[in-house]
């Protein structure tokens, strides 16, 4: 059973379960298109984890700031990213949110508070609890949401960050994305605690856990860490369960050590069809609405990707501009 | 003029710039009395010694529109950062198209004379030199610490200030005006006809000394500072080797990879001044060893005036590469 909905109207529902379907349709056509050869690198899929993202960002407002980690996408286009911009950028063209420079690890948009992917395991809390002091000394009742794995929460700057943000009551919102396996190794090898959320206690800020694919849990979980935080009386950390259906990357032929059973069971925990049950339950959505709604992901999704593929590449002598800010 | 040591003078730069722009703040493990009474601890945040959070956190208030200063204290502290340094600092702006800027000074101390080992004396700036998206420059005199310091504060980039623990209490004339140097422009410390030197921090008063040593023997030594060693003034070095045909080069950190192999490379690569070498580049490092404690160990491993004159001697006597007529 999934949490009752709170007192959220039903536009605002329906607009969370277009988002996590967005996520889930973009990352299917990156990985199709990675594994066509038109996508390059490596890409990191966060299918099974969008109750997360849009949970956590459905409570924010635009000028709140958020950081992502290698597996970004899905935070990217619930903070609201351009579809053409962030496919663009994986297909490696110039129009892409970092002209061609970053691809699927490096999407940013700072003007939406999206500070970007990042491809080193908690090379991104301290950026973003930076952040939470920006915001702190700009005093507009801002915060700032670091998203990490349960990996990156057995790292230094995880605990150093927690700490300082503490003691300065930041108002920041860590949000550990618990998927239980940090890239090939499960956490019960490699964690002292089975709950991350046990590690607030030593800093002495509130540490909850909730199920990660339980959109109105998370929803729920941080809003009260928002209004906290907004209330400048410190971080909260939130622990999500939850679970990515598909390998640590998209590499063809990659092992992968989890057991099918598990990544079954997990599959029935859906997000997306827990949602959309609990809509048609309550009479906010049926056939004809979610086959609208299905369209219009569908629509967003190809025209990004027809801009994507009809945009320029860089040019080559483009790879020495921006090593340094006028 | 009026006088500062090279560390008030740091300072100074620092305080001016605070009260110029309220957008900067400070990080540090212990909050500067002067800094602290003056601007407070809303500005002056004294952290808890987690280098690699607060250069982040550094990091991610820069990107958010302020314009911070983390001060590392000691340049070997930084290295529990080196993450958010060469994989966030140095490759943020470039990595996410330039879409925003990370206005961001770094402050560490470098160098031995201390007799503090190992870990305390070290000179690492080439480590950081090879990383791109970085600016960094190490200034030889109070003048020149307040200028750059000040260039550093107001440019858009990631700088690191590099500042000789040797030259900290040293004095010298800076001007009471509102002054700042540019980064990339060396300067020329001494002029002279017979070799050129170039040196930096405390080096380049060795050489200075070196050269009036030598002068009573009647060889001219010309001494260049590069001051800034990314973006790096190759011109005023390669030009200056042109004229005296001969170069030694002096740094308080280890040959391998390292400035001084930096520097004759860019001279060796430019056909017009390599063509102008009457002889072999000389470099006058510090052995490529840890620092020891022992004064006696301390001594033998670093440069000082007397190898600079041995070394311009060697290349005084020394033929140059053989060419083709």
């Amino acid at each position: 059973m999934m949490s009752l909905s709170p007192n959220l109207p039903p536009d605002k529902q329906r607009e969370m379960l277009r988002q996590m379907l967005m996520i889930r349709r973009f990352e299917e056509r990156a990985s199709a298109d990675y594994l066509a050869g038109k996508i390059y690198g490596v890409v990191h899929c966060y299918i099974g984890e969008e109750a997360v993202a849009v949970g956590v960002c459905s409570t924010l407002k635009r000028d709140d700031r958020i950081i992502s980690t290698h597996r970004g996408h899905g935070h990217c286009i619930a903070k609201g990213a351009d579809l053409n911009r962030m496919m663009a950028e994986l297909y490696g063209r110039q129009t892409g949110y970092c002209k061609g420079k970053g691809g699927s690890m490096h999407i940013a948009d700072f003007d939406i508070g999206m500070l970007g992917a990042n491809g080193i395991v908690a090379g991104g809390i301290s950026i973003i609890t930076g952040a939470g002091l920006a915001a702190q000394m700009e005093g507009k009742r801002g915060v700032a949401v670091s998203f990490f794995g349960d990996g990156a929460s057995n790292a230094g700057p995880f605990h150093e960050c927690l700490n300082i943000a503490a003691a300065w009551k930041l108002p920041m919102i860590y949000v550990c994305e618990n998927n239980m396996y940090a890239a090939q190794t499960a956490a019960a090898v490699t964690h002292a605690l089975s709950d991350v959320a046990a590690k607030a206690a030593g800093y002495g800020i509130p540490g909850v856990v909730v199920d990660g694919n339980d959109i109105f849990a998370v929803y729920q979980a941080t809003n009260r860490a928002v209004e906290r935080a907004r209330a400048g009386e410190g971080p909260t950390l939130i622990e999500c369960k939850t679970y990515r259906w598909r390998a640590h990357t998209e590499r063809r032929g990659q092992p992968d050590p989890r057991d099918p059973a598990e990544i079954e069971a997990w599959k029935g925990r859906d997000p997306i069809t827990r949602l959309e049950r609990q809509l048609r339950d309550q009479g906010h959505l049926d056939d004809a609405g979610l086959r609208s709604m299905e369209g219009d992901v569908m629509r967003v999704l190809e025209a990004a990707v027809t801009f994507a593929d009809a945009s320029p590449f860089p040019l080559p002598e483009q790879a020495t501009d921006d090593v340094f800010a006028a | 003029m009026r006088e500062l040591t090279y560390n008030e003078a740091a300072l100074e730069a620092v305080a001016e710039e605070m009260r110029r722009d309220s957008k900067i703040f400070y990080m540090s493990t212990d909050a500067l009395p002067p800094l602290l009474n003056e601007f407070g601890p809303q500005r002056i945040k004294a952290t808890p010694i987690t280098e690699a959070a607060f250069t982040g956190i550094g990091i991610g208030a820069a990107g958010c529109g302020f314009r911070p200063i983390v001060d590392w204290r000691q340049v070997t502290f930084c290295f529990v950062a080196m993450d958010q340094i060469v994989n966030q600092a140095a490759k943020i702006h470039y990595m996410f198209g330039g879409q925003v800027t990370f206005p961001l000074l770094f402050r560490a101390s470098v160098g031995g004379g201390g007799l503090v080992a190992a870990q305390h004396s070290q000179s690492p700036y080439s480590m950081f030199m090879n990383v791109a998206g970085l600016k960094m420059f190490l200034p030889s005199t109070p003048y020149d610490m307040k200028g750059l310091l000040k260039t550093a504060i107001r440019d858009n980039n990631p700088v690191i200030s590099f500042e000789s623990s040797r030259l900290m209490g040293r004095k010298g004339p800076v001007p009471e005006e509102d002054y700042a140097i540019p980064l990339g422009q060396a300067d020329v410390k001494r002029e002279g006809r017979d070799v050129t030197v170039v040196a930096l921090a405390w080096l380049v008063h060795e050489a200075l000394a070196a050269a009036e040593a030598l002068d009573k023997e009647g060889v001219s030594v010309e001494i260049v500072d590069p001051r800034s060693l990314v973006p790096l003034d190759a011109e005023t070095i390669c030009s200056s080797v042109r004229k005296t045909g001969r170069l030694v080069i002096a740094d308080e950190a280890g040959p391998t990879a390292g400035f001084s192999a930096e520097i004759a490379a860019v001279v060796a690569e430019d056909a017009a001044t390599f063509e102008r070498l009457a002889a072999p580049v000389k470099r006058v490092c510090a052995l490529q060893v840890p620092i020891p404690y022992s004064p006696v160990l301390e001594n033998h491993v670093f440069p000082d005036r007397n190898r600079i004159i041995a070394g311009i001697r060697e290349v005084l006597d020394a033929k140059g590469p053989a060419r083709a007529v």
